[in-house]
């Protein structure tokens, strides 16, 4: 019967498209990182870990995933909480708290490094208060941790509002009648949101980890924005070794660490943030 | 009770600023140019508007160009998005099939990946195709970021009008074609231009893949991140502005359809 | 104009078997309801007289001609869909001039049946509306007049009463029961309602478990259903059902009398329910579970001991094994 083949066709294109440009370049970069001159091996793996970044890179990556997607999970939470008590006005502040999702890294990066620079509005503002003199230089090698501490403000600024979104469309799904019968029988507003909410709440909780580990892994122009090449990180040494090293193979090397740290996180959160079968709604 | 009203409506006032604020000063510094970037300390309120630097930053050979290829790019990734996302996302909501799982899979497998390192073994293939430093080059790469949201989003569009409407126009005479184009496209309209949106902006702000694919021929991403270390801040800043307005203005647009794309796109 | 065939339809999803052999005939301009549980088939089996579903054996023919491998366009057919199925972005207007645009009436034909449909159901005012801007009984009508306003031979309705408040529903169900034999088409009505197949249909399908149980007129069915499924489904409060020698005596509760000590069974009522033309009793006689329906002027007490006899016309008899109805017939018990 013609109806047969034809879900097969609508589908096709797209399968094809993602098979050419998706996963021959997976197979591909892991082809590259592997490939020496003198046949196969880790080869490339060893001169990126040699590079005298490549430790930098490591730790600052590790860092920055690692306090930026917990502060934005918790603010977003939050936030998401905040929204349910809002009437009058609500679609506009969501508007407002949202518009960052649809800003790239560089722009984010460019708009704190308006706000950080030396003679940018923090400095201006601590200076107004009294609490500076001069204009201040954060954003340089010499000052790591202030480097370090405006890279994350400024992804934790851009891509919460991701993690908003997706929590109050996962609040959305969740009935409020849950949590009226759990204030009925006596629950207390904070007991509510970690006994009922939360639990409740794990499957877009999971999502967004996933979603924002995987993305912070590969965060990239924001730390060029500010940091220029004194705070590097994976991405931006594979965009290095690509693009001025003229390096291919040691930028995939790169390349393969980033995907598997990506999968690895993947799968870690699929696995702790499960959600048994029988406890489906 | 009002006092912890009032403490609340100023948390959510101070979230606006905080989102607010630092794209305000941004925008003070790049049409304020040189002068109210080199000030200190900075006035309380800065307010010198003028678009002098805007342009003389659009005047800079490359620049204004970079704009219309990084749109160029954006269109060509909207258009393969919704022409090969939206048919996959039809056949995963309208048929159950052999593979339909599998190809569920696939496109979710893609989400936890960093799609836009693979642009990396690209370019030797891309040079070789002549695909390489071409807007259909960086096009084809951002469409592989795109497209596994635009499946998903349709197929779930797709999903919300009900199969009786289609059934009851097949009954009162349309071939499967005519209730598609006269009952589903009209139906589903809003949300594809959503998904059309979110591919466009998916593209316009992509820095990685476009820097990686391209050398003469930048994306204005690609094109500001190269001259990042080489130009005054004058000129970072208002590239950043020119970065920001379209992606707010089309956030804008489909910030109705924000929660249910999102919602259903992030299962 | 044209009546249907079914022909030894049946339909199986995997191994499941929705539908096994059913048969049957509608004639011109007949009206039928297809009445069952849900889950017996009813619906599968009018999805493909429509073409909606393609059946795994038999075929299906309208006025002798056999469509079975026609696609749904092509089978001269209409049908209102349980959710109304109105298109949300056409005026009431366009959505009843859908089937006609679609299958090539010229502009004057178009702007007479709208005309005529509308007026037919009274949606001569709403006519520029959107259905959203209508409310459920309007839908309602809008899908009964996109289906008559292309004059169809055959005209198929899946619950179309389904989704409507009870009272909305009585008054809908008189309304169509008009329009329709004033249309005159040959109506094939799906329902898991037995008092809207009794009102509506000139003869009604019981179906259950995939068959046919039983085809006749609404008083057949009612009085003489022909197993013990059709009896104990038509008709509330149902058939009550007593086990006699090896066979199956069933009685309508109305079908009982009181009489006097000494005499018919004895009855031991636990629960009474005055229903204003009716008092039902619930109770126990030769320990089985009894429903007796009196004239609603009784005045009787739960727990009363009273004594029943079935009225012998009125009782059917039914095979114990099979649940088939007999013809045995037998004095009163």
């Amino acid at each position: 019967m013609r109806g047969r083949a034809l879900p097969y066709l609508l589908v096709a294109p797209a399968v094809i498209f993602l098979t050419v440009l998706f996963f021959v370049p997976l197979v591909q970069t892991i082809a590259l990182a592997f490939q020496t001159s003198n046949g196969t091996g880790f080869g490339n793996f060893v001169r990126m870990a040699d590079d005298l970044n490549f430790h930098d890179a490591v730790v600052n990556t590790f860092r920055f995933v690692g306090l930026a997607v917990p502060l934005q999970l918790a603010a977003a939470m939050g936030m998401a909480m905040m929204l349910r008590h809002l009437g009058r006005g609500r679609d506009m502040v969501l508007w407002i708290w949202t518009i960052p999702l649809g800003l790239s890294d560089l722009a984010a990066g460019l708009i704190w490094l308006a706000m950080l620079n030396d003679r940018g509005y923090l400095a201006s503002l601590l200076f107004h208060l009294g609490l500076v003199a001069e204009p201040q230089s954060w954003l340089t090698y010499e000052t790591p941790i202030a480097l370090f501490v405006a890279v994350v403000i400024a992804e934790f600024w851009r891509a919460t509002a991701i993690v908003v979104v997706i929590l109050v469309a996962g609040l959305q799904l969740v009935p409020k009648e849950y949590a009226e019968a759990a204030s009925v029988f006596g629950a207390s507003p904070w007991r509510i949101f970690t006994r009922i909410t939360l639990p409740l709440m794990k499957p877009s909780i999971q999502s967004a980890l996933i979603l924002r580990t995987v993305l912070a892994f590969e965060a990239f122009a924001v730390v060029i924005a500010i940091g220029g090449r004194n705070f590097p990180v994976l991405v931006s040494e594979a965009y290095n070794w690509q693009n001025f090293n003229q390096e291919p193979a040691v930028a995939a090397a790169y390349a393969v660490v980033v995907m598997v740290l990506s999968l690895v996180a993947t799968v870690v959160w699929l696995r702790v943030l499960r959600t048994p079968e029988e406890q489906r709604a | 009770m009002t006092g912890r009203r009032a403490l609340y409506l100023a948390g959510v006032v101070a979230i606006c600023a905080w989102v607010l604020v630092p794209m305000w000063l941004l925008a003070a510094n790049a049409l304020g140019g040189q002068p109210v970037i080199a000030a200190w300390p900075k006035p309380w309120i800065p307010l010198s508007i003028s678009f002098a630097t805007l342009a003389e930053f659009l005047a800079i050979e490359g620049v204004f160009r970079a704009m219309l290829i990084g749109f160029e790019v954006a269109v060509l990734c909207t258009l393969f998005s919704v022409a090969l996302g939206l048919p996959a996302g039809y056949a995963l909501a309208r048929y159950s099939f052999r593979g339909a799982n599998a190809f569920r899979l696939m496109v979710l497998l893609t989400r936890a990946f960093p799609v836009g390192i693979l642009a990396l073994p690209l370019t030797v293939g891309f040079i070789r195709l002549g695909l390489y430093d071409t807007p259909l080059g960086i096009a084809l790469m951002h469409t592989a970021l795109a497209l596994p949201f635009a499946v998903l989003v349709s197929a779930s569009l797709f999903q919300a009008i009900p199969r009786e409407l289609e059934e009851a126009a097949w009954v009162f005479g349309c071939s499967p074609f005519q209730a598609a184009w006269r009952v589903v496209m009209p139906l589903a309209l809003p949300g594809v231009s959503a998904v059309a949106i979110f591919a466009f902006v998916i593209s316009w702000n992509e820095v990685f893949a476009a820097s990686v694919l391209s050398a003469r021929n930048r994306t204005l991403t690609a094109y500001l991140l190269a001259m990042l270390s080489e130009s005054p801040l004058s000129y970072q800043f208002a590239g950043g502005l020119l970065l920001i307005v379209p992606s707010v203005l089309f956030i804008f647009l489909v910030r109705r359809h924000l929660f249910a794309m999102w919602g259903i796109a992030s299962r | 104009m044209a009546g249907i065939t079914i022909e030894g339809i049946r339909k199986s999803f995997g191994t499941t078997t929705a539908l096994e052999a059913v048969n049957l005939d509608v004639a011109d301009r007949e009206f039928v309801a297809l009445l069952g549980p849900s889950g017996c088939g009813k619906t599968t089996l009018l999805r493909i007289i429509a073409g909606l579903e393609t059946q795994t054996a038999g075929r299906v023919l309208i006025g002798g001609r056999d469509i079975s491998a026609l696609p749904p366009r092509a089978r001269g057919l209409a049908m209102v869909f349980q959710n109304y199925a109105v298109f949300p972005h056409l005026t009431v207007r366009d959505n009843i001039a859908f089937g006609l645009k679609m299958h090539g009436a010229d502009a004057a034909r178009i702007a007479r049946q709208v005309e005529r449909t509308a007026s037919l159901l009274r949606l001569e005012l709403l006519l520029d509306r959107y259905p959203a801007q209508l409310s459920g009984g309007q839908r309602q009508r809008v899908a009964v007049a996109r289906a008559l306003a292309v004059e169809p031979a055959v005209l198929l309705m899946d619950e179309p009463l389904s989704n409507l408040d009870a009272l909305l529903r009585l008054d809908m169900r008189a309304e169509l029961k008009e329009i329709l034999s004033e249309a005159g088409t040959t109506t094939l009505y799906v329902t898991h309602d037995q008092t809207e197949a009794m009102a509506l249909a000139d003869r009604i399908a019981v179906l259950h478990g995939g068959r046919v149980e039983q085809v006749g007129t609404p008083s057949e069915i009612y009085h003489w259903p022909a197993t013990r499924f059709v009896g104990g489904f038509v008709g509330s409060p149902p058939m009550n059902f007593l086990p006699r020698d090896g066979a199956v005596l069933g009685i309508r509760p109305e079908d009982i009398d009181l009489v006097g000590p000494g005499e018919g069974i004895a009855f031991r009522v636990n629960v009474v329910e005055p229903l204003g033309a009716q008092t039902l009793l619930t109770g126990i006689a030769e320990s089985h579970l009894l429903r007796v329906a009196l004239n609603g002027e009784h005045r009787i007490a739960a727990g009363s001991d009273l004594h029943i006899r079935p009225r012998p016309d009125r009782i059917r008899w039914m095979d114990a094994a099979t649940g088939r109805a007999t013809t045995r017939t037998e004095t009163s018990p």
